[in-house]
């Protein structure tokens, strides 16, 4: 019996190969640059009218809100938060993802992030664009929104209240926003010099040359590059943790059963995790689709964001349990109250389409052949973001709803604007998508080529007979 | 007395805002008479309901020039300071208003000659202070813009010298074909111009109708005594009280006293517990007693009015009144309510033993219940063994001679008033709980029966309606509509352009009565002065003016009552600065029944048909429909069902069960040939076979607010059917309607929110209502702030004595400028009432008990609203107050997210958006308009609390003495339901609440340590009939 390790077909099999079909380094510079050098393809037009519409549609929504009160939405009284914050840390979570695979991969070492990080980062600063606008406008005075930052300013005369988690969230999401978007720009930085080099009028070489900031690519700039990537992928590990156990704090802390619980900052990562994986593979089924980028962004990639998948599903759904049971343990009748009535009250088909989209669909993933079929996961994968949309709707909606006093019970029913509000910002996450396509390499071209090289190289260090299996890398 | 007439012929300083004015060019001229600005009109007509007060009628040059009025005869512009008075100080005067048929002793807060708030006249003996929700809104009908402003002429804009010269025409000569229609005149002036009426025409006929009256009563009185005899209830002397479809506590109250004496005696429940051993846990840990103890004896009020204004005469709602009674004054035990009805009521969710009843069913009741007592002469009737209720209730009266009462409802008809009498007067009760006065009161059902009949003969050739609508409130059999409109002549009196202004010959806009001098006598026959605070708004006259006018008289308003009262001067000027002249009520007498005649009239009395009935209650908000305009009231949720805006056909589950219909059904009730189309509300508790309908509703021509509200349930009401009737059939329509309540959920989830126990429970454990939240001991994690120094304001709400009124409600709307918000926004939960009154049902749904908790911000020493605002818009005073600073505010609402007890308001839209200045006015200009976006909620009233410190800063005089500083709710409260005071000091009322056994705090286990507490409620169940 051979030893496993020395098998190459073996060693595939353990460790399938993150780039197929052996591009030269050119090829994946090729594939990854072009789609921003040749002529705008049609079809990105009619993506731009389509999705720039419903951006506008948001920004009406939104002109329209601020112009008339809160009271387009459906919010109301007990219900004051409703979709309004429901969507802000829907959008938060799906933010998630993209950190966590930049840093905290990068950190562990695996590999396998380089082909979708820049997408995922992409995905996480887009997502935090449209979670970052419901806490402006949601508050009664939008015109007085900026009151929430410890800005020096007359109208106040004192700081603000140090104590309130709404305070918390506006640093914790600010460090959040600023944190990803350098770590995202640091990384474009090697990717927009090779666009410049390869730029082909005045204009261009002129916008992507200050884009990339005097890189040349020597060693220094390489040496100083791994070194800012790396503090600042260990700034961001922290966050990907921080954000949303802030975001938990708006509810853990407050009094309301259903919202005051232990468990939430746990429970909100791994839902944020999630959820974000969700959307990477929703959006890059088809990106790598449509930008043919199928080798580059492997099933090796998908399939291990689906395991991710799986895990974290399963971790938003033992939370589930434990909440059901620490309500019963508890002995606090409220609490117990208000889970029963979760699931079994006028929001309990809510509570149970969170339930079938968040704990049992991703079980489906324990099964290779699902977890492998592109299909079944980009079905699978929007039904987790609806289940964790639901999710952060059941919290916010079947808690106030219905808390301690029975007269002041009430239901929350969104209005048009609300729902209008909602499809709209997904509008601005595509339309910042389409542009991000159009103009920037949407793959880490530098790392995706270190990573080629490096596990050439790597394999060098096993036993002869295989090492000849793999042709070597053509240099450019 | 000399008039501002607006700015058109203007005597005094001349005050112009534009050269246009100034040159009085014909097109200035014209816009002066255009009632709205060009344009204005096309926004009214499509504004919803809802937007009423976003759409404000505009005439604003005179709203602008009220600013300046005085209340006062002689108006000068204040080139010379007025001595005494001070900007922004509020002055009070004491008055007397007709409201909802009754004469009420007010006292007005007026603020720059501008009244914005009514309160109860403390020195009267029936109001104490306390004002009803009808009372505290009529406020807001005087800023009404929808209110009549302009004589009109078969429709079209005239003038009052127009009226003048054709008014001459018409009244000359005896007054043959003259007839006068008003409401129950309870002025003597009227009275007494009447009388020159009668004198100069003496075939002139005047007859008095209102829809909702005592015909009845006095019918009754007639059967038993021989005479029209209005009853007087001593509710304090009565341990048993019977109320036989009755409800005296709410919308068929004779006086507020009633209330009072009613809860002083379930207040007395404490006595039968003895008190004062510590209490089993404290709400809060409050250090108190820092305050030197001493008995503070409450003297003058701070709010006392500077003296000396000329020809007013302010009166201080408190000034050397006597110091409120103890609560437990003059009360022994708790009584015992026995209630008999067919619709839930407030009275019959005090009851300790409620009886539901189709109100035809009633009559045989009281039959039954006099012969058990044997009150009538043709034998007993040994009910025990068939009607345990009956032989027990028989029981407890009998035992109670001398001390019981047994009351009748105004609905009921004049046999079963005859049999309450008959029981009264052998239960030796009549001179004690139950005394009687002569009125001198026609019927209002045979007058206008008989006026519709010389109409119809063609013998009426003018007819004056002063101040009611007859076209909208007169039985409908009489078709009184039609028959109007063939009256050669009609001159019509009215605050709104109504039903009946519409069909009128001449309009008159009648001023409102803040407005213009009167009086009036109240139940108990206290003559009571009117005085005008303000000078009328709109070109308006009062009744008084209008009769004066119609007999060429010169004399003006203020001479007549000052005439009619035969007081001189040092004794007119106290008594307008008391609102009353002392001594002169009358003295009740004790007349005896004759039970043979009672005995008589009963086996002459139709038997009640069987089958379905309709009963036709006044509206809680609208009354009669005089209300129906004013949308504080509209959006008061009725306290029983908490329905805003509407007036649903309330049916019993099994009814409705039986009917096939459920919530929101919309169902036709037919009878005599007669329909009506109502959404249903099923309620528990209603008697079975039984729909109970609202008046008020369902108005044609009112204004903005009212118009087109609900149904009119007067279409259904005939002469043989004021109070209810039988012989109905209902259809269900296939629409459906969603009506729409504040309230969603009815019980209390089997949570201990309100803490209840009936007297037997209550003496075996005093503390039973703290020792329902049992947990573990609170601790804090960090220490507390020192709230031992000072002032520390605290409030207890007794839920035993609190009946679920509204006033409370309406009171704080006046005071603390809560906007409305309309129908369709109460839908989606977003009403803005600061207090509200829980209503909750517990037990059978065939036969539950209802309790009612007010419910404002309990100001938490722990306000968990406070550490979670990012902006510290909401944040803790020194005293204990959980105050807003509004214009800090940004509006996350996680502040009302985070609150436990959901008390906190958001302004979800400008609701005050585009509202003029005649709306305007009714705001208090001591507390901040909030604007869209912004949290809001109740504060304890700081503004009054800011006053008073105030005030006793200036004095030098401290401490702020208990009773200093009432809120707005609780001065307003019938019940005396509501203490509120510096729990520092041992001796406030409210610390001595606070050790009450009954004491607790809501949600307790949250340790947010509210500084509201509750009284548990105590029922004194008949142990006979447990």
């Amino acid at each position: 019996m051979a030893d496993l390790a020395f098998d190459p077909k073996a060693v595939e099999q353990l460790s399938p190969p993150l780039v197929t079909g052996q591009p030269s380094l050119h090829d994946v510079t090729e594939a990854v640059s072009i789609h921003t050098e040749i002529e705008t393809h049609r079809n990105w037009y009619i993506a731009l009218a389509i999705s720039g519409s419903v951006t506008l549609l948001l920004g009406a929504m939104l002109a329209y809100l601020i112009a008339t009160g809160i009271g387009v939405w459906g919010n109301n009284n007990p219900v004051g938060w409703g979709w309004d914050i429901t969507n802000f840390v829907f959008w938060i979570g799906i933010g998630h993802a993209g950190t966590l695979i930049s840093a905290i991969l990068f950190l562990f070492r695996q590999k396998w992030r380089t082909s979708i990080n820049r997408f995922a980062e992409a995905m996480t600063l887009f997502a935090v664009a449209c979670a970052g606008i419901y806490p402006l406008v949601h508050v009664g005075r939008p015109w007085r929104a900026y009151w929430l930052f410890p800005i020096p300013n007359a109208d106040l005369a004192m700081w603000q209240n140090f104590r309130s988690p709404l305070l918390w969230d506006v640093f914790a999401v600010s460090t959040y926003a600023t944190v990803s978007a350098m770590f995202w720009y640091v990384g474009l930085i090697p990717d927009i010099a090779i666009i410049r080099d390869r730029a082909k009028t005045k204009l261009r070489h002129t916008i992507y040359g200050i884009a990339s900031l005097g890189w040349r690519g020597s060693a220094t700039h390489w040496k100083n590059y791994e070194k800012a990537y790396m503090i600042l992928a260990g700034l961001s590990t922290p966050l990907v943790l921080s954000v949303h156990t802030i975001v938990s704090f708006d509810f853990a802390v407050s009094i309301i059963p259903g919202w005051h619980t232990t468990i939430f900052p746990p429970y909100f990562v791994a839902g944020a995790i999630f959820s974000g994986f969700a959307m990477v593979i929703t959006l890059m089924v088809i990106a790598r689709w449509v930008f043919g980028v199928e080798h580059l962004v492997t099933m090796t990639h998908l399939e291990n964001m689906n395991k991710v998948i799986l895990a974290t599903g399963t971790i938003v759904g033992y939370a589930y349990a434990t909440e059901f049971f620490i309500a019963w343990y508890s002995g606090n009748e409220y609490e117990r109250f208000t889970f029963i009535n979760r699931a079994m009250g006028p929001y309990a088909w809510a509570y149970w389409t969170m339930v079938s989209c968040n704990v049992i669909s991703p079980q489906f993933f324990w099964f290779k052949k699902l977890r492998t079929s592109i299909p079944f996961m980009f079905v699978l994968s929007i039904f987790v973001n609806i289940g964790m949309w639901f999710e952060r709707f059941v919290i916010i909606a079947t808690s106030l709803h219905r808390d301690y006093l029975p007269s002041s019970w009430g239901y929350f029913r969104p209005t048009i604007v609300d729902i209008l509000t909602f499809f709209g910002t997904f509008g601005l996450f595509i339309t910042l998508f389409v542009f991000f396509t159009r103009f920037l390499p949407i793959i880490a071209v530098s790392e995706v080529k270190g990573m080629m090289i490096q596990t050439e190289h790597e394999k060098h260090y096993l036993p002869a007979t295989t090492s000849g299996s793999t042709e070597p890398v053509k240099a450019h | 007395m000399i008039q501002i007439e607006g700015i058109g012929n203007q005597t005094g300083k001349k005050f112009w805002r534009s050269l246009n004015e100034l040159a009085a060019t014909p097109k200035f001229r014209e816009w002066m008479v255009q009632e709205f600005p060009e344009g204005a009109n096309d926004l009214l007509d499509t504004g919803s309901r809802r937007r009423f007060m976003q759409i404000m009628a505009a005439s604003m040059g005179l709203a602008g020039l009220t600013a300046c009025r005085r209340p006062v005869e002689k108006i000068l512009p204040y080139a010379k300071g007025v001595e005494g008075l001070v900007h922004g100080v509020p002055q009070h005067y004491a008055t007397v208003m007709n409201v909802a048929g009754q004469a009420q002793p007010l006292v007005i807060e007026a603020i720059d000659g501008r009244p914005v708030k009514i309160e109860g006249n403390r020195k009267h003996p029936l109001s104490n202070g306390a004002a009803n929700a009808w009372a505290q809104a009529s406020i807001l009908s005087l800023y009404d813009p929808d209110r009549s402003q302009k004589v009109l002429e078969k429709g079209k804009a005239s003038t009052w010298e127009a009226f003048e010269v054709a008014a001459k025409g018409t009244f000359a000569g005896d007054g043959e074909g003259i007839r006068i229609l008003s409401g129950t005149v309870i002025s003597p002036t009227i009275a007494g111009l009447r009388s020159s009426l009668a004198a100069k025409h003496p075939k002139a006929k005047w007859v008095e109708y209102e829809p909702i009256n005592e015909d009845f009563a006095l019918a009754g009185a007639e059967l038993a005594f021989g005479d029209r005899l209005r009853p007087h209830y001593s509710l304090s002397k009565a341990d048993v009280v019977v109320s036989l479809d009755c409800d005296f506590l709410h919308l068929d109250n004779p006086g507020l006293n009633v209330i009072r004496d009613f809860a002083k005696r379930r207040k007395a429940v404490d006595s039968a517990v003895p008190a004062g051993h510590a209490a089993d846990h404290k709400p809060a840990d409050h250090k108190a007693g820092e305050i030197a103890a001493g008995v503070h004896k409450v003297d003058e009020h701070p709010m006392a009015p500077p003296a000396g204004h000329e020809l007013a005469v302010a009166a201080a709602p408190a000034a050397d009144a006597a110091a409120p009674a103890s609560p437990f004054a003059d009360a022994s035990t708790i009584n015992r309510l026995y209630m008999v009805e067919n619709h839930f009521t407030l009275t019959g969710a005090q009851a300790d033993h409620r009886l539901r009843l189709r109100a035809a069913d009633v009559q045989a009741f009281a039959a039954d219940l006099a012969r058990e007592v044997a009150a009538l002469p043709q034998g007993l009737k040994i009910l025990g063994q068939s009607d345990k209720f009956i032989a027990a209730l028989a029981k407890d009266l009998l035992a109670h001679k001398g001390r019981s009462l047994v009351l009748a409802g105004p609905r009921q008809p004049a046999i079963v008033h005859a049999l309450a009498a008959a029981i009264n007067h052998t239960l030796g009760n009549i001179g004690e709980t139950v005394s009687y006065t002569r009125p001198g009161r026609e019927s209002a059902a045979v007058g206008i029966t008989e006026l519709a009949k010389e109409i119809g003969a063609g013998q009426v050739k003018t007819l004056v309606v002063l101040g009611a609508n007859p076209l909208y409130t007169a039985p409908a059999d009489l078709e009184f509509a039609a028959k109007y409109k063939s009256v050669a002549t009609t001159i019509h009196l009215g605050f709104e352009v109504d039903e009946t202004a519409a069909a009128s010959t001449w309009h008159l806009p009648e001023s409102h009565g803040l407005e213009s001098w009167g009086d009036a006598v109240t139940s108990d026959g206290t003559l009571s002065l009117q005085q005008p605070l303000i000078e009328p708004i709109f070109k308006t006259k009062s009744a008084i003016e209008v009769i004066s006018l119609g007999l060429g008289l010169t004399t003006s308003a203020y001479e007549l009552v000052k005439a009619q009262s035969k007081l001189a001067d040092p004794a007119w000027r106290q008594a307008l600065h008391d609102g009353l002249v002392a001594g002169s009520q009358v003295t009740p007498s004790k007349p005896a029944a004759n039970p043979k005649a009672v005995e008589a009239a009963l086996s002459a009395a139709p038997k009640a048909a069987a089958g379905l009935e309709v009963v036709f209650f006044p509206s809680a908000s609208l009354f009669d429909g005089r209300y129906a305009n004013n949308a504080w009231l509209q959006e008061a949720p009725e306290p029983m069902t908490k329905i805003v805006w509407d007036n649903p056909a309330i049916v019993s589950p099994k009814t409705a069960k039986e009917l096939k219909l459920e919530e929101g059904s919309v169902i036709v009730i037919e009878r005599g040939g007669r329909k009506v189309e109502a959404p249903v509300l099923v309620q528990p508790g209603h008697a079975d076979n039984s729909v109970t309908l609202s008046l008020g509703y369902g108005r044609t021509s009112v204004g903005r607010v009212g118009t087109g509200v609900g149904y009119n349930a007067y279409l259904l009401r005939t002469t043989d059917a004021m109070g209810f009737g039988t012989g109905v059939t209902i259809s269900r329509s296939p629409r459906t309607y969603a009506l729409v309540t504040t309230q969603e959920h009815h019980d209390q989830a089997g949570r201990p929110v309100v803490r209840e126990a009936s007297v037997e429970k209550y003496k075996e454990e005093s503390h039973f209502a703290s020792h329902e939240d049992a947990h573990v001991e609170l601790i804090q994690l960090f220490d507390s702030f020192d709230y031992s120094k000072g002032n520390q304001w605290g409030m207890v709400v007794d839920l035993q004595s609190c009946i679920g009124c509204n006033a409370c409600l309406v009171a704080c709307q006046s005071e603390n400028n809560i906007p409305v918000v309309g129908r369709d926004q109460v839908s989606k939960g977003r009403e803005m009432h600061w207090i509200r009154l829980d209503r909750y049902f517990t037990g059978t749904e065939d036969d539950p008990e209802v309790v009612h908790q007010p419910m404002a911000c309990q100001q938490c020493e722990n306000a968990p609203c406070e550490s979670v605002c990012p902006v510290a818009a909401t944040v803790h005073s020194p005293e204990g107050l959980n105050d807003m600073a509004y214009n800090r505010c940004v509006g996350t609402r996680y502040c009302a997210n985070n609150c436990p007890y959901k008390v906190r308001r958001f302004n979800y839209f400008n609701w005050h958006e585009d509202l003029e200045e005649v709306g305007k006015m009714v705001f208090n200009p001591d507390v901040t308009v909030r604007m869209r976006g912004v949290m809001e909620k109740c504060t304890y009233c700081v503004q009054r609390i800011q006053e008073v410190k105030i005030a006793h800063k200036i004095d030098g005089r401290k401490p702020i003495q208990d009773g200093d500083v009432l809120t707005a709710c609780q001065q307003t409260c019938p019940a005396e339901a509501i203490s509120f005071g510096n729990i520092n000091d041992p001796e406030s009322a409210v610390s001595k609440m606070k050790k009450n056994n009954r004491n607790y705090t809501l949600l307790h286990e949250l340790n947010v340590r509210p500084r509201t507490t509750y009284l548990a409620k105590v029922r004194n169940p008949n142990p006979e009939l447990a």
